[in-house]
């Protein structure tokens, strides 16, 4: 007990020493974060998405409702942190936006190619991300446990973890130029290591995400693509194989660690 | 009974996939991979898929990087020497620039993504991961520290020695092409790959070698 209270009073004069030093500046940057975890505005789009998949729409007049996202129709309690996996129906590997955007096809009629065409925060895509944002806090907390059983997603790891070395560009840049060790930095901005585990709530265990800076909603899919940008690679199809081997790699890198998803980032 | 012999052969047909299907070699396993990616990208803006055909020794790296080793020194070297020859020398034998413009420079990190345009002006990218002028906290951490470059290198104190010429030289080079030296290194190639000019290479050797540079003050 005496040891107990004699910690908490040093940690108290520790706590008091640093408070001290930091700049008013640090001190803001502070309390800014703290209000912004107060009330993340992702939970706008979650309500949306949760609205979406139960309303009649598309030319079939169809809600999501019988959408099998890998654990049986209209299952959304802890898929997201199974996925990306492989579909018998579509013979494919697919993520929770590729996934989503079949069910909008089959289920209520859209068309899927033309979903895929549509730029991020245009049209249904904006309907596509409020969908994943819901079903991704429909697994807040829960650890990724991603199937690697089928030989399709087996492959997809091994691809991905290709793509994710893979230079090129102008600048020779490959995923790993950042994301490749611990402790690097792009000028203040930490980057975590994806080569392995990152922890809970960290890299891909952290999308999607509401980036305060810009006031939008990023998907996982989005998040690989403005990854991409920088690296200054061409376009990346929307749910093309390249960044959903992608999220297998980072995914089953990330295995056992917590989602918290949908994040709120600067 | 008939029902049953259908439902073996199905189970052995599946059995057989799984079989095959785990064996993909590492070769088999690249060939994939490149195939997804042409199929999964396009060209968008100024950034067209011609970028990412393949070459040498980005493919060399890669290869090292899926095998989590580093790569043969001996095939390294190889790589080095031809990067190496792409390197052209000032011709008027100046080395230094406008450390000021350098600076600028150094501090841009925009150009040749998709979303800028072909008269968009090429930032070095260096503070992104370097060190520099030691008064800029905004610095990041993938490459080493180049605060007080020229003065902790000597070339400040006597920059005629045949030491300080060394140095300039791989400076130069460094810049021109950075993996003339180091075949895996994760930084650009930047007079190389066409992303800065060889009069842009003089500003940033001067704000690493200048004696006025904040670099060494």
């Amino acid at each position: 007990m005496k040891r107990i209270l004699c910690t908490l009073a040093l940690a108290g004069l520790a706590a008091t020493a640093v408070h001290a030093q930091k700049s008013a500046a640090v001190l803001a940057i502070e309390e800014y974060r703290a209000m912004l975890a107060d009330g993340n505005p992702a939970e706008l789009f979650e309500a949306k998405g949760e609205d979406l998949w139960k309303q009649k729409r598309g030319p079939k007049n169809a809600s999501l409702e019988q959408c099998d996202l890998g654990q049986g129709p209209g299952v959304v309690k802890a898929v997201f942190v199974t996925l990306p996996r492989y579909f018998a129906d579509t013979n494919k590997v697919q993520d929770l936006e590729s996934r989503l955007v079949t069910c909008m096809e089959t289920l209520q009629g859209f068309d899927a190619a033309d979903i895929a065409k549509t730029p991020f925060g245009k049209g249904e895509q904006n309907n596509v991300t409020a969908l994943a944002t819901w079903i991704a806090a429909e697994s807040r907390d829960m650890k990724f446990n991603l199937p690697q059983t089928h030989a399709k997603e087996q492959v997809a790891y091994e691809i991905g973890k290709r793509l994710f070395f893979q230079r090129g560009g102008a600048h020779d840049f490959s995923c790993a130029s950042c994301h490749g060790a611990d402790n690097w930095r792009i000028r203040l901005q930490d980057l975590p290591n994806l080569t392995k585990n990152p922890g809970d709530g960290v890299g891909f265990a952290a999308w999607p995400a509401y980036r305060v800076s810009n006031g939008q909603m990023w998907s996982m899919q989005l998040r690989l693509n403005d990854c991409y940008r920088q690296q200054r690679f061409p376009y990346p199809g929307f749910g093309s194989d390249a960044t959903v081997a992608l999220g297998v790699y980072l995914g089953v890198n990330s295995q056992g660690s917590k989602s918290i998803a949908p994040a709120i980032k600067r | 009974m008939k029902k049953q012999h259908a439902f073996a052969l199905s189970a052995l047909a599946a059995l057989l996939v799984a079989g095959c299907a785990t064996a993909p070699s590492s070769a088999d396993l690249d060939k994939m991979a490149a195939d997804v990616v042409k199929a999964s990208f396009r060209d968008e803006g100024i950034v067209k898929v011609s970028v990412l055909t393949p070459e040498d020794i980005n493919e060399a790296c890669t290869a090292a990087d899926v095998a989590g080793k580093p790569i043969d020194p001996d095939l390294a070297i190889k790589l080095q020497d031809a990067q190496l020859k792409t390197i052209k020398w000032p011709a008027d034998g100046k080395y230094l620039g406008d450390w000021k413009a350098g600076e600028k420079l150094a501090q841009s990190g925009r150009g040749l993504t998709w979303t800028d345009t072909a008269d968009t002006a090429n930032g070095g990218n260096c503070y992104n991961c370097h060190q520099l002028d030691p008064k800029e906290i905004s610095f990041g951490t993938i490459g080493p520290s180049l605060a007080g470059y020229g003065k902790t290198r000597g070339v400040i104190a006597d920059p005629t020695s045949p030491a300080s010429k060394a140095i300039i030289e791989y400076t130069w080079g460094k810049i021109w092409n950075a993996r003339a030296y180091n075949a895996c290194s994760s930084m650009p190639r930047a007079v190389h790959k066409g992303i800065l000019t060889e009069a842009q290479a003089k500003d940033l050797m001067a704000l690493l070698l200048d004696p006025k540079s904040p670099v060494n003050n």
